[in-house]
């Protein structure tokens, strides 16, 4: 009797995660379905998740009609570029708050704890003005530059340079190490796994941002992949297919980046939930 | 410890400059320290100062001005604010966004602790579920937006087809219907966060201590009582920080809202974010804009503040 409820709950479980992941993964399926078929099998009725008809040509089209390279180039060079500064200013940043601290270092501390909570959109304003009037707009400067720190990077930096122990830079201090060589040749090589999580997490928001890029592009050619998308599917409605190859490429570098690091990515986040 | 030099940090500062002139290598460590502190934290605070401090405090004085960008600002006081007042436009907005914070709070927290509830047991294709649930989270939201309008567009869209199949005929689209729409993006909005709040839950349930559990069984608790009683009550501290984190995640909703619906139908999914871009982006009425994005910080604001203080009287600690 016991053993069999155990069972049936079991398999109840099995049904409804499976049911759960099937649903959510709805939209995704049929982006690819939509991307590999061409558009007058999705217009025809009734409508299926399968395509009845196979084609490869919308992703060569995406390029012809959109400026889809530019788009790519400029989403790539936006969220790599940015990824990588912001992991330089918060690292350095994080690290001194939690390993180098002195005097005020704790107003430095709850200022950055009170931008955590800002909204970015109260900055739209006077970010685009001061982007225009450094002649900036349509440019990747413009877009890169407000993204060079993060109050929420350099928190997470110092919740993870807090959880070092504290022996290792007392061994780097009494050897006479510099303080540049303790967190150069000692912390740093320690915190890959924060860097990767820290790393994917700002990628992923650059990556996927809409409102900052849509604001900074005059032009689709300006555009990232997501404002250029969303500008595309305004305009042409019925392109489904050709649209729906764009978001496949589009989303891609990211599910494969994220399904490599996972396991890193998915732990620290758990961790954050800890304290 | 290595924060012991605090309350002599200044004159040591001083002293390190003078002596730094004459013998630039014979540092004290504390001084060192503090320079090399200093030099770490300058180019993110410089930045944050640029980017972030400046433009909140220059758009809290917009606000209170005229300002299309192209002729300089002109003074008008509080006349954004009583504008603020008076607009429907605005009322609707807020109360849309409360309405999608709402609901899209509650909805998450309690779908994803269902979901961690259940893949926190051992069952086939675990790994796979949870993966499959978490990919969402990575994926650029207007871009699903799109696919979510394709999916729910009442002639090609494969949702509608099914809905309608199964007898919950949509009519003209639920993205046109006046009653659905608000819905619709809220789900898409849970859609995208479930699996990141999820996997929090699941570490809060991994650090529950098995023996409460074994305590409540031998008390007669079924499944269902222990769940409730002893697995809810425990997760309390993520449900602070799912419950904060969703709540300004929610309050900045714009993303699938301009992609699928556009604020429409009769405004039905206008929200805060929505206006601030027509207000300053399309009419180009950037006072105004600011003054609503400040709205912003102050809504923000007093929700997380609320929040808090009601979860810290119900904070666990094992």
């Amino acid at each position: 009797m016991r053993r069999s409820l155990r069972l049936l709950g079991k398999t109840g479980n099995t049904v409804l995660g499976l049911s759960c992941a099937l649903a959510v993964l709805l939209p995704i399926l049929w982006i690819v379905s939509a991307a590999v078929r061409p558009n007058s099998d999705i217009t025809a009725f009734p409508p299926t998740l399968i395509p009845r008809e196979l084609t490869f040509e919308n992703f060569i089209e995406v390029f012809e009609r959109l400026p889809f390279a530019r788009l790519y180039g400029n989403t790539l060079a936006f969220a790599g570029i940015a990824t990588a500064v912001s992991l330089t200013l918060d690292t350095l940043a994080g690290y001194a708050l939690a390993r180098l601290p002195f005097r005020g270092s704790n107003v430095i501390l709850g200022m950055i704890v009170v931008l955590l909570m800002l909204p970015f959109q109260v900055t739209l304003v006077p970010l685009y003005e001061l982007m225009q009037k450094l002649d900036l707009v349509g440019t990747l400067p413009g877009l890169i530059l407000p993204r060079i720190t993060s109050a929420f990077g350099i928190f997470f930096m110092r919740q993870f340079f807090l959880s070092l122990p504290a022996d290792l830079e007392d061994a780097g201090r009494i050897d006479g190490a510099s303080e540049w060589r303790i967190f150069r040749s000692l912390m740093l090589p320690l915190s890959r796994p924060a860097l990767l999580t820290l790393g994917l997490f700002h990628f992923q928001a650059y990556w996927n941002d809409l409102i900052w890029p849509l604001i900074m592009s005059n032009r689709l050619e300006n555009a990232t992949l997501p404002a250029g998308l969303a500008m595309f599917a305004g305009q042409a409605t019925i392109e489904y297919s050709l649209t729906m190859a764009g978001s496949l490429l589009a989303l891609t570098p990211l599910v494969v980046v994220f399904l490599l690091v996972q396991r890193t990515f998915v732990q620290s986040i758990a961790t954050t939930g800890g304290k | 410890m290595a924060t012991s030099q605090g309350a002599k940090g200044e004159p040591v500062l001083v002293l390190g400059w003078q002596r730094k002139r004459c013998h630039p290598r014979r540092l004290s460590p504390k001084t060192s320290r503090l320079r090399a502190s200093l030099l770490f934290l300058s180019p993110a605070l410089l930045a944050l100062a640029i980017f972030s401090v400046w433009p909140m405090i220059r758009a809290l004085y917009l606000s209170f001005t005229e300002y299309n960008i192209i002729r300089p600002p002109r003074w008008t006081g509080l006349d954004n604010y009583r504008q603020m007042i008076a607009d429907s436009q605005l009322h609707n907005a807020v109360v849309n966004t409360l309405v999608y914070a709402a609901v899209g709070t509650v909805g998450v927290v309690v779908m994803s602790m269902g979901l961690a509830a259940i893949l926190n047991t051992k069952f086939p294709l675990r790994s796979l579920v949870r993966t499959a649930v978490f990919l969402p989270y990575i994926t650029s939201l207007s871009i699903v937006a799109i696919a979510w309008s394709f999916l729910l567009n009442p002639e090609i869209g494969l949702l509608s087809h099914w809905l309608n199949e199964v007898g919950f005929g949509t009519g003209q689209g639920v993205l046109r219907s006046p009653q659905l729409a608000m819905p619709a993006v809220i789900a898409v909005g849970i859609w995208k966060n479930l699996g990141f709040y999820t996997v929090i839950y699941l570490a809060g349930l991994q650090s529950i201590p098995r023996e409460l559990y074994e305590a409540a069984s031998v008390d007669g608790a079924g499944p269902i009582r222990r769940f409730f009683k002893l697995t809810v009550p425990l997760l309390n501290n993520q449900t602070l920080l799912v419950a904060v984190m969703a709540t300004i995640t929610n309050v900045q909703v714009f993303d699938q809202v301009y992609v699928m619906t556009q604020g429409g139908p009769f405004f039905k999914t206008d929200t805060i974010v929505n206006l601030i871009y027509r207000s300053g982006f399309t009419k180009l009425d950037f006072g105004y804009a600011s003054a609503i994005s400040w709205l912003l910080v102050a809504i923000l604001g007093v929700l997380a503040a609320v929040q808090m203080i009601y979860f810290r009287r119900r904070a666990v600690r094992y």
